[in-house]
């Protein structure tokens, strides 16, 4: 089976600038994954050729293998832009139905009550979009892109105008998501959030991939920190598999062990590390 | 063809629930209102003609009605171009840096399509206005002064033709200019055209040449102008005599009929038009 998106030494010039330099990405059936970097990156520029809505420079783009940008290709993906908006006389439920149409979904009513209600809307269902906050808006955008149950989702920011609770609806989404086999591409800034629930993360700057693979492996061992009786003490070189034989030499030694913590790097200093120059 | 019918049917609901429709409803109202007040204040004045010596020869009906009808298809024209800009000069680049665009364009319709879709949109619903208001204001003068044009279906489709050029035009606009910069553009581009279409009226009261091969070469490159002027020809082209000499004279009877080839040719501008669209539509980032 074709990945849901794959990207080939993908490129994109606008005019003298270069925002994409042959990026090479894979996100797999029913994958998670991550997509980082400063602003400019290149980030938002790469979904929106995978969508269809910016054409590459050079390089080859396929989604769940057909062509980006071919009917094939867009009827097989769901896409919340960073920045959309509805026409504010519609109803949730008629922005729905409208997309129902466009994609050909036959889920009918049964399918925008289940998308409404996964993205906590289901009581909202008739309130027109002006009379919607913006994080309920962008709530029903996440919904618009699960329209037709697509096998790919490419998510912009989706949480960007979301209080902490709409954001733990989002990654409870995102992860029911996960569990019924849809491939999912998210864009954010947010880096907790990707952490908590993104199988690997790409790490994009400057338009090339700088840093890639699963959280635990883009962060790394720190030490291990031993609470003792007689205070904390520090090994800044010991690994995981140092800390049993550590733990062994303390208490032999006479010392009694209230906590152990192997510490590893965060995302956030493994991004700040691969985004280096740019995020100073 | 599906996905066609939903963007149609969804572009109709959008114009009929934009401020700019109701905006248009309400001056159409005030603008029929007056009409008909000053409609029949015309026919009262000129009913004196038949007492003044000279002008007993006039037709006096035929003279005030086609004048007046000619005044309110020019008010037609302005009315159903505002309509037309504000329905389309957005459609494409003023409504993806809106963020309308983009949810639409990625789904499996396809950018011509969706195009299509919003022109069939805008275009029925002008025409439709056009050639309601032209009925109206015909209806208004025959209840006036019992005064009917020569010609009723073929001015009131060439005026709905010539808001659906006005369509096209700023629905191009939209592929390169944001909203108000695409806005302005088509309302100087209607501007120019009727200011051509009166230098050509000037030309033939004048008989200068010049005059009149300007004005019928801008009239072509921008055919609505066209249209309106074969429209204000066939209100009154059957008059005759010292009635259809004052006709010519006046400000909306030098118009000149335009000959077969204008229906030909303003299909053939659409065309062209949605293809460009369509061509620079398919190649544009969003």
């Amino acid at each position: 089976m074709p990945a849901a998106l794959q990207t080939r030494a993908l490129a994109k010039r606008y005019g003298p600038i270069e925002a994409l330099r042959g990026v090479e990405l894979e996100v797999g059936e029913g994958e998670l994954v991550g997509l980082l970097g400063p602003n400019g990156a290149g980030k938002s520029t790469l979904v929106k050729i995978a969508v269809g809505l910016v054409r590459a420079s050079g390089g080859e783009t396929t989604v769940c293998g057909a062509p980006a940008g071919s009917r094939v290709a867009r009827a097989s993906l769901g896409y919340l832009a960073e920045l959309f908006r509805f026409p504010g006389w519609y109803s949730a439920d008629e922005v729905l139905r409208l997309h129902q149409r466009l994609a050909g979904s036959h889920g009918g009513e049964a399918e925008r009550a289940e998308l409404l209600g996964l993205v906590g809307l289901l009581d909202a269902r008739d309130r027109t979009v002006d009379a919607m906050s913006k994080g309920m808006q962008q709530r029903l955008g996440i919904a618009q892109a699960l329209v037709g149950s697509p096998r790919l989702l490419l998510l912009d920011e989706p949480t960007s105008a979301l209080d902490p609770a709409g954001r733990r609806t989002v990654r409870r989404l995102l992860e029911e998501l996960r569990a019924r086999g849809v491939a999912v591409l998210l864009n954010s800034h947010l880096l907790s959030e990707v952490e908590l629930v993104c199988d690997r993360v790409v790490i994009l700057s400057g338009g090339s991939v700088v840093a890639a693979g699963t959280p635990d492996e883009l962060s790394r061992a720190r030490g291990v920190e031993i609470e003792t009786a007689t205070g904390l003490r520090e090994f800044p070189d010991a690994t995981r598999e140092d800390a049993p034989r550590i733990v062994a030499e303390l208490v032999a030694a006479g010392e009694r062990i209230y906590e152990v913590r192997v510490r590893r790097t965060t995302l956030e200093e493994t991004y700040l590390r691969a985004v280096g120059e740019e995020a100073t | 063809m599906r996905g066609l019918g939903v963007v149609v049917g969804y572009a109709l609901r959008e114009s009929l629930r934009r401020r700019v429709f109701a905006i248009v409803l309400v001056l159409t109202a005030v603008f029929l209102g007056l009409y008909a007040l000053g409609t029949d204040r015309a026919f009262q004045e000129v009913a004196d003609f038949e007492r003044d010596p000279v002008l007993q020869a006039v037709d006096e009906r035929t003279l005030a009605g086609a004048t007046l009808l000619g005044l309110a298809m020019f008010g037609t024209l302005f009315l159903g171009a505002v309509l037309a800009v504000f329905l389309t000069h957005a459609v494409v680049r003023g409504d993806a840096e809106r963020g309308l665009l983009q949810p639409l364009v990625v789904r499996p319709l396809g950018r011509t399509t969706l195009l299509a879709a919003r022109f069939l949109a805008a275009a029925a619903v002008c025409a439709a206005y056009a050639a309601g208001l032209f009925a109206a204001t015909a209806g208004i003068t025959y209840w006036a002064g019992a005064w009917w044009p020569d010609r009723f279906w073929l001015p009131a489709a060439e005026l709905a033709a010539a808001v659906v050029v006005i369509c096209m035009l700023s629905l191009l606009g939209s592929v390169f200019l944001s909203a108000t910069a695409n806005g302005i553009a088509v309302f100087m581009l209607v501007g120019a055209g009727i200011v051509g279409g009166l230098l050509g009226q000037i030309g033939d009261a004048l008989d200068s040449e010049t005059l009149v091969d300007v004005a019928q070469k801008a009239s072509w490159a921008l055919p609505f102008e066209a249209l309106y002027q074969d429209a204000l020809h066939s209100i009154s082209s059957k008059s005759f005599g010292l009635t259809g000499e004052i006709l010519r004279l006046g400000p909306f009877g030098g118009a000149q009929p335009a000959g077969g080839a204008l229906a030909p040719w303003v299909a053939g501008y659409l065309a062209a038009a949605g293809a460009l669209a369509a061509l620079f539509f398919a190649r544009k980032d969003l």
